[in-house]
């Protein structure tokens, strides 16, 4: 254990560098707003976007083989920045998910080709939504290029709360990774009203999740005496103040981080968002903001808190079962596949949850080269990612008149008359529902089994019963695809051809799901050695 | 690495449906039809070779050692038999749909059919070849959904609802026995190294507690919904019901052995403690399933269903068998599930033939048959006796094992099962008096116009030749099945009552 005391700030800037990138590259994107022609504008951020990310991917992958810095070995990782931001192993695991799937994403938000050469945001999003103003915006062929920024803005932010070690920073990431989002729900292209009426929405109550948050901090500074996790597992292990203080601090740091995860009773904007947003923004945010926020919450509980176990254990137990039941059970009605897709990832949060209850690491007695809960984790949310940006991208391809059809009726029969389409679709959801032969399953596997290793052989079972109902959702879906008829009268629905981008997101999750469904064991042994978290002294 | 002899039989059927993905629509039956007499062909001559120079198949390759599983492959007695079932079950499926899928309207095409058949097929050789219990059930689970959208594809109006029936129990079942898996590898992990492979399961000795009773029931449920056994049962008759007959044959003849596979590889190999504590009421439900598949049988008014209920009598002596733990009704066991899915893939395969003359599944659509398709009414008579184990027939050898066998130990049971016997008379017989006997109606004249095609005989001779072969000179196969009879007994330190009763005489 690394006692980490410094005089002078030092800073690492070698370590930050996947991060400086991103939010540099952020930064760049405004200027390009101001300074280029507003023709080349959108392919310019595009670039700009992908590369970048594509930099910071390749930054962390860099660092990661590094052998002088050997990740599977915490001990010699002593030079990284430390006090308010801490580079480790599963800092950087995370890093590289969420800018893989950032990357992902940035490929999305470039597709044209499904909506009719127009992107799928806004033209102007001040105007009043079906004005005079508007329609002059779209036939001028005008374009938010700025969502280019806001997503990398967003995603410096996660990378961010990912990696923080200081209570205040892990506030001001929770910001960070917010705002854009805010921004970005609200620019859909159609059916505006509701995409403002979901911004607001998600900037409402996510205020009011972040007012708890700071108010949970300030709890647990008044308990340690400090903002750093360090102090924190510090006061946890020595502290003789009672426990109280403590324990409403991390509660109510819990629920804000729990609410950016979108685990019941904090998922009630999930549905509205995700179904109101633009397709490929629900992509990005229903993925992204899940890793960062489940990694922020790992690291608080897990270095932090880490001695207070026993006590958040149960509690995140409770949560976990209360959001597989209540999700899988409220997605089983839904008549929009969008909504159907945002419980479903409700659903997930909660079986993510059950890998982080187990807390099955070294320290609890996890052997070498063994799965624990950390690399579980992980694993299970590139699973989860791959699939639900894939099932995204085909719900973006999926219209009638112009428009996203997302609504189940008019999906019913669209697997037949595309069965090319349809078994794509069908993989994915498959993948979500947990059958093997994808990556959803071996998520599954290793998260569940590394809840019971960590000892909570009850609260797996209960998760495999809630993945039993869980199927249910899937199943109506695929039901639907290929065994309905549409109804008589309704509007023809059809697949549009996708473009470039489409193909190559459909193409990489498509992989993605099945390769790691058959040969997990490369990710999850790399993500396993890197999964050590730095615990300061004292936990 | 010696070439890998199991991987490469596992992959011929794969390989048919990338080539029929490539290909044109009207190619695809004939590319399928060969890949599967590929498939055929290359076992028989795996298993020649290996017999003559005694060699191993078994292949062992690293694939997950964080969780302690590998891709282990091998061929037992037990995998060999259901192994050499499904080569030789799938290519007479072919046979016999050939025409399904070409000209409607409605339903997929046959270029999917075949592509789904063979996805099948491979699914199930490897769950049947694999030595280990997450690859196990990764196949386990992965069959369910080509055979879902086999039922949801074609076959009857409700065929839909019947698919997600499937779907869904066999979903249910398959995730309550992943929490057996989970399990089994936390478990492995206090008794030693984490493992999954099935060897090494079977030579660790949990010491039976609560939780691995849990386990136990958690793996006995879903092979019990998996190989219907009442009441889990209530999905199969929809299913087969809505499907075609060569899916129904597919689905009950290989598919629902994995029920029965699974409960001897793992139930009684991992837990044989609690398999044996939990056999009261496991020989009480398999009674239960003999005699309310009988009666459901004798009651059913459609083929289909009729069909899958003496399936579900059937399943009924195979876990009674299991799980009266002699070796001669475990061998009977297995042996069982062969001939099962022999005689009611033939079964399912000739009554499909009449139904799609008649356009109806009602048995009381049907009379005096025997006088306009002699060739059908009599292959229905051969498959519907094999199937009710009339001696001569291999399953006649296999049923009498199963209940000499569970006599020896638990002779009420055995006693009261042989009544299934009577029943199972009933209802072939009775069936074949309504349907085929009698003058011939006006109905069956309009539509049964033909007799049996060469096409539509080639599909069952082979069937009932290997049934009436393995009927009359049963020892090759009985001599496969019994070193993996011997090897379950062993690992569950039980020994035969009747030996030591008569040396204690």
């Amino acid at each position: 254990m690394i006692f980490l005391e410094f005089t002078a700030p030092q800073v690492d800037y070698v370590r930050l560098l996947p991060f400086l990138i991103v939010l540099g590259v952020a930064c760049l994107g405004i200027l390009v707003e101001a300074f280029v022609p507003r023709k080349a504008r959108f392919v310019t951020q595009t670039a700009l976007a992908i590369l970048g990310l594509a930099a910071g991917l390749g930054a962390t992958i860099w660092q990661w083989g590094d052998g002088g810095r050997g990740l599977a070995d915490p001990a010699s990782i002593t030079g990284g920045v430390t006090g308010t931001v801490l580079v480790d192993g599963p800092v950087q695991c995370f890093w590289a998910i969420l800018f893989g799937f950032g990357l992902i994403a940035a490929i999305l938000f470039a597709e044209r080709r499904a909506h009719a050469g127009a992107s799928a945001f806004t033209p102007m999003a001040a105007a009043i939504p079906g004005s005079r103003l508007e329609s002059e915006a779209s036939e001028a062929g005008l374009v938010h290029s700025e969502v280019f920024p806001l997503a990398l803005f967003s995603l410096s932010g996660m990378a961010l709360l990912v990696a923080t070690n200081d209570l205040l920073v892990l506030f001001v990431a929770v910001e960070v990774l917010s705002l854009p989002l805010y921004v970005l729900s609200g620019l859909a292209r159609h059916r505006r009203l509701i995409s403002q009426e979901a911004a607001l929405k998600y900037f409402l109550l996510g205020a009011a999740a972040s007012a708890i948050l700071l108010f949970g901090v300030a709890f647990l500074f008044g308990y340690s005496g400090g903002f750093s996790y360090e102090k924190l597992a510090h006061a946890v292990s020595f502290s003789t103040m009672g426990d109280g203080i403590l324990l409403a601090g991390m509660g109510l740091v819990a629920v804000g981080l729990l609410f950016k995860i979108g685990a019941v009773p904090f998922h009630s904007w999930v549905p509205d968002v995700y179904q109101g947003a633009p397709t490929p923004v629900t992509a990005f945010m229903s993925v992204c903001t899940k890793v960062a926020a489940v990694a922020g919450l790992l690291r608080l509980f897990y270095a932090g808190l880490g001695g207070m176990r026993w006590n958040w254990q149960p509690i995140l137990a409770g949560v976990a079962i209360l959001t597989i039941i209540v999700a899988a059970i409220i997605a089983i009605n839904q008549t929009d596949v969008k909504r159907v897709l945002a419980y479903s990832s409700v659903a997930h949060a909660g079986f993510v949850l059950v890998p982080v209850v187990g807390a099955f690491t070294l320290q609890s007695g996890l052997p070498e080269g063994q799965a624990g809960s950390v690399a579980s984790v992980m694993f299970y949310l590139v699973g989860y990612g791959l699939a639900t940006i894939g099932c995204f991208t085909v719900i973006m391809l999926v219209r009638s008149q112009g428009r996203e059809a997302s609504s189940l009726d008019a999906w019913a029969g669209i697997g037949r008359r595309y069965p090319l389409f349809g078994v794509v679709m069908v993989i994915f959801l498959l993948s979500l529902a947990g059958i093997p032969l994808t990556a959803g399953f071996m998520g599954k596997l290793a998260a569940f089994m590394a809840a019971w290793r960590g000892g909570y052989w009850w609260l797996a079972l209960v998760a495999v019963l809630g993945s039993i109902i869980a199927v249910f959702i899937y199943i109506r879906v695929i039901q639907v695809m290929f065994f309905r008829e549409p109804a008589e009268g309704s509007d023809p629905v059809e697949l549009v051809r996708p473009g470039v981008p489409a193909v190559i997101v459909l193409a990489l999750c498509l992989i993605g799901t099945l390769g790691l469904g058959l040969v997990p064991g490369p990710l999850l042994d790399a993500f396993q050695a890197a999964s050590s978290f730095l615990i300061p002294a004292g936990a | 690495m010696a070439f890998p002899f199991l991987t490469v039989l596992g992959l011929i059927p794969l390989v048919g449906v990338v080539l029929i993905i490539l290909s044109k629509q009207a190619a695809a039956r004939v590319i399928g039809l060969v890949m599967a007499f590929a498939a055929l062909v290359y076992t028989v001559g795996v298993v020649a070779t290996t017999k003559m120079t005694s060699g191993a198949v078994a292949e062992h390759v690293t694939w997950l050692p964080i969780i302690g599983s590998s891709y282990a492959l091998d061929l037992d007695g037990m995998g060999l038999v259901m192994v050499a079932l499904t080569v030789l079950l799938v290519p007479m499926v072919l046979i016999a749909e050939w025409k399904t899928g070409i000209g409607e309207t409605g339903r997929f095409s046959s270029k999917a059919f075949v592509c789904l058949v063979l996805l099948v097929e491979c699914f199930s050789l490897f769950s049947f070849m694999s030595m280990d219990l997450v690859i196990f059930y990764i196949f386990f689970e992965a069959t369910l959904i080509p055979m879902y959208f086999l039922i949801g594809g074609w076959g009857g109006a409700e065929r839909g609802k019947a698919a997600a029936k499937f779907l869904i129990f066999g979903l249910a079942g398959g995730l309550i026995m992943l929490f057996g898996v989970i399990g089994v590898g936390a478990l492995s992990t206090g008794a030693g190294a984490v493992t999954m492979s099935f060897a090494d399961l079977t030579g660790l000795d949990f010491v039976s507690n609560p939780v691995t009773k849990l386990l136990f029931i958690c793996f006995f449920v879903a092979f019990a919904l998996k190989a219907p056994m009442v009441p889990g049962h209530i999905w199969l008759p929809d299913a087969a019901e809505e499907s075609t007959p060569g899916g129904a044959a597919l689905m009950v003849g290989v598919l629902d052995k994995l029920g029965t596979f699974g409960m001897i590889r793992v139930c009684v190999g991992i837990f044989p403690e609690e398999s044996q504590w939990a056999s009261p009421v496991i020989l009480v439900l398999a009674l239960i399933s003999i005699f309310y598949g009988a009666f459901a049988a004798i009651g059913s008014k459609n083929l289909m269903r009729l069909i899958a209920y003496t399936s579900i009598s059937h399943f009924g002596f195979m876990v009674m068998g299991i799980f009266a733990f002699t070796s001669q009704s475990i061998t009977g066991s297995i042996f069982y599930m062969v001939n099962h899915g022999l005689s009611t893939g033939a079964l399912y395969l000739v009554v499909g033939y009449l139904i799609s003359r008649r356009g109806s599944a009602g048995v009381n659509d049907f009379g005096g048959v025997a006088k306009v398709a002699p060739l059908a009414a009599g292959f229905t008579l051969v498959a519907g006796l094999a199937s009710c184990a009339l001696p001569g027939t291999s399953s006649f050898v296999s049923e009498f094992m199963v209940m000499a066998g569970a006599w020896a130990r638990h002779p009420v049971i055995a006693g009261i099962s042989v009544l299934g016997v009577v029943l199972a008379a009933v209802y072939i017989l009775w069936t074949y008096q309504r349907m085929m006997t009698g003058p011939v109606t006006d109905a069956t004249r309009d539509h049964v116009t033909s007799d049996l095609t060469w096409r539509e005989r080639w599909a069952i001779i082979p069937l009932v030749a290997v049934f009436l072969l393995l009927g009359f000179w049963p020892k090759p196969a009985l001599d496969e099945i019994a070193p993996t009879t011997d090897y379950y007994m062993t690992s569950a330190a039980v020994t035969d009552l009747v030996a030591q009763i008569e040396e204690g005489r």
